[in-house]
């Protein structure tokens, strides 16, 4: 009974996440600070005290509190320094989707050339060898150098992440189709183009998807650190502006915000997948 | 300009203007407006000075006409009735990018936006917060900002190209003076003599920023080697007060409000403000590349006046409270207003319990004193940042743009100092500008 199942599984989900919060409660208490209780008044005020501060780790309900003031009004923009989460959130998600977009008009003809042909997979094997385990982070300096504008580096950051698993599983995709299906092909004598677009692309495609899916995971990854960086716009620095501030709540806030976006962007990758899936 | 007759032999192909001296027609006519301005306004005052003709003529030929001039112009500001009489029109560029960190050293440059003082002199400027010392270096260098708040050594290293390509950067004022602090973490409450600190770890904003200098120089007077005996590590101040709850550091020569925050946090208590070290010392500056002065002269006066007009503001202990009421929003710094309030009036917690009152804590003297650039080139010097032999005089006269700061302070009402040098003390040893070499050689721990 699969609708039985879920209704469990997300009773037990609920339980969890209902015990999470009330251990999250209890570990925030608002303890009483007796260390300066003797000192005078002036220097308290000084310090803040009696006033609401952002001292200790936030209760759930700080963290509430910043949810729905930023999701109230999502698109403020006040200044070039503080806009809307809205805004932020668009602002990162352009930045992937070029950068994105760029990798896979590269990597999927490069991938299927590769998958291919045997002698370009040999030839092309030791530079993504080392290229795909570089920290894409690392590509910053050198790409804010000579790219000479930071969100144009950004943008490079993220091609460069997400370009490996989807040349790797395309290259592997195209190079394991069934010699079967390939030789009926020949029997037929499809011309080649046909052949790659007929018979070996609906083929590989459940692998290319794989692949896709695990670079749109990895590029939403790293545009949240490459925007702590490189700063201006977007989530990452939404976080990095309040962490200046040590405003735990609005970090709280952001991070399940980046949390509940990669998770659509994965959604959407699953779904399109399972639109190219065939059976056998 | 008319059409040119076609069958003129002696008719000018060269694209150049009519008189041959400029660039292009547009050029010659802009001086020539300008020009005109100028004799404009000085006829007017003239006139209203001395209305009979005859008398005008014996005052100019008894005295001579330089003379003259140099007398009025010292009681009238020619040059700020000049700009007035400018029109708007003749900027070059109105859209700029300033970049800054969100700390209360930047807090001229940023209150000249909320105030509008950009807006008076026709400029549409966006301030773009950045992330640390390196990316606004990188930006200025890349022109994706056209001016920033930058430290006062920093237009030093990149004209020099140490730690950098060379890429000439003048500074047009100095942002703040005074107004850092070393900070510690509480478990060294008990350990406040410099001379037991081996082995500490130090955060610094940049190297080339004068908090490295003094830390340095606070450290090596106490007998203490910052290069082996401590390290010091570049955090941006932002990140500061993070690192030192982590423990990753056990304190930090920072800027405000960060030694603040990490009081009213309850991680940190100051240990000293720096104007114990060198009461005076510059920290931040305006900088902008030499190239976009050459390119925008008239933006650049425009930009000059606004943040000179926002100095004179910042400077007065009246508006420091509201001060610290505009630049709390997220927008600028996002920072407390309680945090902001007792940098700026310096009435501040200690984080020991003691309520101190210091009001010269910051100051916002703008002026660009060449020793002051002599001092910062003398321990770049002393801790081996530049080798060989240093051009004291050259380096500082060509980035520190002290001519301008005083030309522009006197255009807008403000007094600027006569001499362009001074000597000061700094941890009560006197710093004589025409003897920085003999200085750097005086000091027992170096790296030279």
């Amino acid at each position: 009974m699969p609708s039985k199942l879920s209704l469990h599984a997300a009773l037990i989900s609920i339980l969890i996440f209902a015990i999470f919060l009330g251990a999250w409660q209890l570990a925030t208490q608002p303890k009483e600070s007796s260390a300066l209780a003797g000192a005078d008044a002036e220097y308290a005020a000084l310090m803040g005290k009696g006033a609401e501060k952002t001292d200790g780790f936030p209760p759930p309900v700080k963290v509430a509190r910043a949810f729905v003031e930023y999701l109230s009004d999502p698109f403020y923009d006040k200044g070039p320094n503080d806009k809307g989460i809205g805004i932020q959130l668009a602002h990162s998600l352009g930045r992937v989707g070029l950068g994105f977009l760029l990798a896979v008009v590269v990597a999927l003809p490069l991938g299927f050339a590769i998958g291919m042909s045997p002698l370009l997979f040999r030839a092309f094997n030791p530079f993504i060898q080392v290229l795909k385990p570089i920290s894409p982070l690392a590509w910053m300096p050198l790409a804010l150098y000579s790219l000479k504008d930071s969100s144009i580096s950004g943008i490079f950051v993220i091609f460069i992440c997400s370009i490996w698993p989807m040349l790797i599983n395309t290259a592997f995709g195209v190079a394991s189709v069934r010699r079967d299906w390939i030789n009926v092909a020949r029997t037929l004598e499809v011309n080649p183009l046909r052949k790659a677009f007929l018979v070996i692309l609906p083929a590989a495609a459940p692998t290319i998807l794989t692949g896709m899916r695990i670079s749109m995971g990895i590029a939403w990854l790293v545009i949240v650190a490459a925007e702590m960086l490189v700063g201006g716009t977007g989530i990452g620095y939404f976080v990095w502006n309040e962490w200046n501030n040590l405003a735990l709540p609005n970090v709280i806030f952001a991070v399940v915000m980046i949390g509940l976006v990669g998770m659509v962007l994965d959604m959407f990758f699953g779904w399109l997948q399972k639109l190219v899936t065939y059976r056998e | 300009m008319s059409l040119n007759n076609p069958f003129d032999p002696n008719v000018i192909l060269h694209s150049g203007c009519s008189c041959g001296q400029h660039g292009s027609q547009a050029e010659h006519e802009l001086e020539e407006t300008e020009a005109l301005n100028r004799r404009v306004i000085e006829t007017t005052v003239m006139r209203a000075l001395f209305p009979q003709d005859a008398e005008r003529r014996r005052f100019l030929s008894t005295v001579g006409a330089s003379t003259a001039w140099a007398a009025i112009s010292s009681l009238i500001p020619f040059g700020a009735l000049e700009a007035m009489a400018q029109e708007k029109g003749s900027l070059e560029k109105k859209d700029l990018k300033i970049g800054f960190i969100p700390i209360t050293c930047a807090s001229p440059l940023i209150m000249a936006e909320p105030l509008g003082f950009y807006k008076k002199e026709g400029l549409n400027v966006s301030m773009m917060k950045t992330a640390g010392w390196a990316l606004i270096r990188d930006k200025v260098l890349n022109k994706e900002y056209d001016a920033s708040h930058m430290l006062a050594p920093m237009p030093l290293a990149i004209s020099m190209g140490v730690g950098s390509n060379a890429s000439p950067t003048s500074v047009m004022t100095i942002q703040n003076i005074n107004g850092q602090a070393i900070v510690l973490a509480p478990k060294h409450k008990n350990n406040r003599d410099p001379k037991n600190w081996k082995g500490f770890k130090f955060a610094i904003p940049f190297e080339f920023s004068i908090h490295n200098m003094l830390l340095r120089y606070y450290l090596a007077e106490h007998g203490i080697n910052p290069d082996t005996d401590v390290q010091l590590r570049v955090v941006p101040p932002p990140e500061m007060v993070a690192n030192l709850r982590a423990g990753n550091i056990d304190g930090f020569l920072g800027p405000d409000p960060v030694n603040q925050r990490a009081v009213y946090d309850e991680v940190g208590f100051i240990h000293i403000l720096s104007r114990e070290i060198w009461d005076g010392h510059p920290c931040c500056s305006f900088a902008i590349p030499a190239e976009f002065i050459k390119q925008n002269p008239n933006t650049f006066a425009a930009l000059y006046r606004s943040i000179l007009k926002a100095a004179a503001m910042a400077r007065d202990p009246k508006n420091r409270s509201i001060m610290a009421e505009v630049l709390a929003p997220a927008n600028y710094l996002n920072q407390p207003k309680a945090v902001l309030e007792q940098v700026l009036t310096g009435k501040f917690a200690d984080g020991l319990g003691n309520v101190k009152n210091v009001p010269e804590r910051v100051d916002y003297d703008p002026f660009p004193w060449y020793s002051m650039a002599y001092w910062i080139l003398s321990q770049m010097k002393r801790w081996g940042y530049i080798k060989g032999e240093v051009k004291y005089k050259d380096i500082a006269e060509k980035v520190y743009l002290l001519t301008d700061a005083r030309k522009y302070m006197t255009e807008v009402g403000m007094t600027p100092p006569k001499e362009s040098m001074k000597k000061f003390k700094v941890m009560g040893k006197e710093f004589d500008p025409l003897k920085a070499d003999a200085y750097v050689d005086s000091f027992a721990i170096k790296k030279v």
